[in-house]
């Protein structure tokens, strides 16, 4: 009863809000605000998990750091709200948050259908199965007559039932609102496996009582582009919360890192120049400072020394870059030029 | 002054007529609100248009291409549309609703009538029973049904054994499944017409005890005489072992019995508390009345209190039937395939048009519960102290 008033206040909201902020430039709401609104997980650790304290951690959470630092000269300018993966297109559409970076995969139906844009791809996920080592399973084709629990409101939800009815297998699935509901099932036995995107099932193993009883399945059934998103029609933000994660990611690539970024704004390497805004005035084109990605290093971080401390070596998932190591070490983490 | 000239009543101004008056203050009201409406609808579909929103209804006919845990119809993944899903959704919504007040109905009664028994023990512990479930949200007891039922049930490798093939584990109950070789349908047609028929003689008939006992052999009757007349043919579908799983037979979900007996045993506590207020609602004399004639205490109950109670019980209970379908829908947190689970949950997700797809919803309640006040109100007429 409480979930329908929930869902019926959200519609409502959404209908009735864009009647006050019809083509609003965020960026500027922002910054009179003074705090950025950023709908994130609120679940799942690596990406998105407010501590007992109420500090945020995980990438996703980084990235929303970045961008207040780079808006608001203070990374803690972030008001989060975390988002079911159910409720969160609706709060972006409504005007709750400034932007979503709650690990969403870019779809073209959400690219179009939802009035949104997907900003960049912050990380490159694909949907795997976690399961019980004693029943003996090796292989996700092996699977047949299995019941898998699934979290709702997911690309995953369609993936699961294309790629058994792909493989001639039989399936039974229990839907769950939210993520800890479903891995409790899966648990209690109530199913076989339980399925979400690669890096989510690292997390939940971690969380279950005996983690070494499960084995996460080899097979990556679907490609899942984790992408920032916000909403369609202001260009000037789209821009913004794009070249804040490609920023962090040509820091990286030019060995800038919160350590030596100081250092770094003394470099005679153009590029670098031009990144810390020593040269040129690429801040202010995008309607920021000069010094934008100065201060996102400074009091975040670049690329790879957010996702080592969120997700890779340095934290307890220990996943590694796979296909999220930069280009020129064979993976996908690409940016354009800033110049 | 020429008196005698006007006939009839004195000539009103229109503007001081009351009746002219209270209608055009209704029709200014009326035409106020309606434009109050249309400018909000105006405004929903300009700012989704604006902010590139997909509107309209043509989702419904898309593929859904989700799998659904209980389906009382057919639906599969690969060829169902959206439009198929809310159908799947809206019966697993009323097949809750309707298990839910029957199961209800038959404890609040026996809770109510067990809060003013002149037992202690069972009086006091009918009246533990509404303090303490009517006072812990119901979304809690859900869960801890749900967790209660997983956690106690084994796992399906050690699937507890009862007679005639059935099997419990944490995956449900298994039952054999009748399988009536083509006569299954005629069968339910007889049921049908059983009913039907019931209904017929429940109009026609002049005592409530023919009633009962014809409805029963006509409603039961008609399907085993179809059953014996097609040649009595049955073999069951029992359900097997696999690497994973019981296969085959008819399964029920845990989700389903936690959220029926979490609703059941919330929504009794309340109309426990319906039932007894009613039952004390009956004037003294009546009861004292009924003793001083030499009726025992189960006689007194059945023939002269509970029916002057059902007057006092009927329309407070049509609302505890209204909040048990509302409450329905926490099925979501259990992972029970409701309408809002389904419809406002997946789909609304995976296509995006919040504003369709929650009038709908809306609707669809609305229609709910309007269908059954309007059949508790007959109920109630019939009720009814007749003047005499």
């Amino acid at each position: 009863m409480n979930r329908l008033v929930n869902v019926c206040v959200t519609a409502c909201l959404l209908a009735a809000a864009a009647a006050t902020s019809a083509a609003t430039a965020t960026l500027d709401d922002v910054k009179k605000r003074g705090t950025l609104n950023c709908g994130a997980n609120g679940q799942l650790p690596g990406f998105g998990l407010p501590d007992s304290q109420g500090n945020w951690t995980g990438l996703d959470v980084d990235l929303c750091r970045a961008i207040a630092a780079a808006v608001l000269n203070d990374s803690n300018k972030v008001k989060f709200v975390a988002l079911t993966a159910k409720d969160r297109f609706t709060a972006l559409q409504s005007g709750d948050v400034d932007v979503l970076a709650r690990n969403t995969t870019w779809t073209l139906s959400r690219d179009t259908q939802l009035g949104l844009n997907a900003a960049a791809v912050n990380y490159y996920d694909g949907q795997g199965f976690i399961i019980r080592k004693d029943l003996k399973v090796n292989s996700a084709l092996e699977l047949n007559d299995a019941t898998i629990c699934v979290q709702q409101g997911t690309t995953t939800e369609l993936n699961l039932a294309d790629y058994f009815r792909t493989n001639k297998m039989r399936l039974k699935t229990v839907t769950f609102l939210q993520l800890e509901e479903a891995v409790n099932a899966y648990e209690t036995g109530r199913c076989n496996a339980f399925t979400t995107d690669a890096s989510g099932l690292y997390s939940v193993r971690l969380k279950l009582a005996k983690p070494d009883d499960h084995v996460v399945l080899p097979e990556i059934i679907s490609k899942e582009p984790l992408a920032p998103f916000v909403r369609q029609g202001d260009d000037q933000w789209f821009d913004v919360v794009k070249w804040v994660h490609f920023a962090m990611v040509n820091a990286e690539e030019l060995n800038v890192t919160k350590a030596n970024v100081d250092e770094q704004m003394r470099s005679d390497n153009p590029e670098i120049k031009r990144l810390l805004g020593a040269e040129g005035n690429f801040g202010e084109q995008l309607g920021l400072t000069k010094d934008w990605v100065h201060r996102i290093v400074k009091l975040v971080g670049n690329y790879g020394e957010i996702f080592d401390r969120n997700v890779g070596q340095g934290s307890p998932l220990k996943i590694t870059r796979g296909l999220n190591a930069l280009w020129t070490k064979g993976g996908l983490q690409y940016a354009p030029p800033i110049r | 002054m020429a008196l005698g000239v006007e006939s009839g009543p004195p000539k009103i101004p229109l503007a001081r007529d009351p009746r002219f008056r209270g209608l055009a203050t209704q029709l200014v009201l009326f035409g106020v609100l309606a434009l109050v409406a249309y400018l909000l609808v105006r405004a929903a579909a300009n700012n989704l248009a604006r902010a590139n929103v997909a509107t309209g209804f043509g989702f419904w006919n898309q593929p859904a291409g989700f799998d659904i845990s209980q389906t009382l119809i057919d639906y599969s993944s690969a060829t169902s549309t959206y439009g198929r899903a809310f159908w799947v959704g809206l019966l697993n919504t009323l097949l809750v609703a309707v298990l839910g007040i029957v199961f209800a109905t038959i404890l609040g009664f026996i809770i109510g009538i067990a809060r003013l028994s002149s037992n202690w023990l069972v009086e006091r512990c009918a009246t533990g029973y509404v303090e303490l479930v009517r006072n812990v949200p119901l979304l809690l007891q859900l869960l801890f049904w749900y967790n209660a039922v997983l956690k106690a049930l084994p796992d399906f490798r050690e699937s507890i054994r009862l007679p005639g093939g059935v099997f419990l584990n944490n995956r449900g109950l298994f039952l054999p499944a009748p399988d009536f070789a083509g006569a299954g349908e005629t069968m339910l047609i007889a049921f049908a017409l059983g009913l039907v028929g019931a209904v017929i003689l429940a109009a026609l008939a002049p005592h409530r005890r023919i009633v009962a006992v014809g409805a029963a052999a006509l409603v039961l009757g008609f399907p085993i005489a179809a059953f014996l007349l097609s040649g009595a043919h049955v073999t069951f579908e029992y359900p097997q072992m696999s690497r994973f799983n019981l296969r085959g037979g008819i399964e029920i979900l845990p989700e389903l019995a936690a959220l029926v007996v979490g609703l059941v045993i919330y929504t009794a506590a309340f109309i426990a508390d319906v039932v007894r207020a009613g039952l004390q609602a009956v004037p003294r004399g009546q009861v004292e009345a009924a003793y001083a004639l030499g009726l025992r205490r189960l006689y007194a109950l059945r023939f002269i209190i509970v029916p002057q109670a059902m007057r006092v019980i009927i329309p407070p209970l049509t609302n505890q039937y209204l909040n048990l379908t509302k409450n329905s829908s926490l099925a979501v947190a259990i992972g029970y395939p409701d309408l809002v689970q389904i419809f406002t949950g997946t789909v609304l997700n995976q296509t995006g048009q919040a504003v369709e797809i929650v009038a709908i919803t809306m609707a669809v309640y609305l229609s709910i519960s309007l269908g059954t006040s309007f059949l508790m109100n007959i109920y109630n007429a019939r009720m009814a102290l007749v003047e005499r």
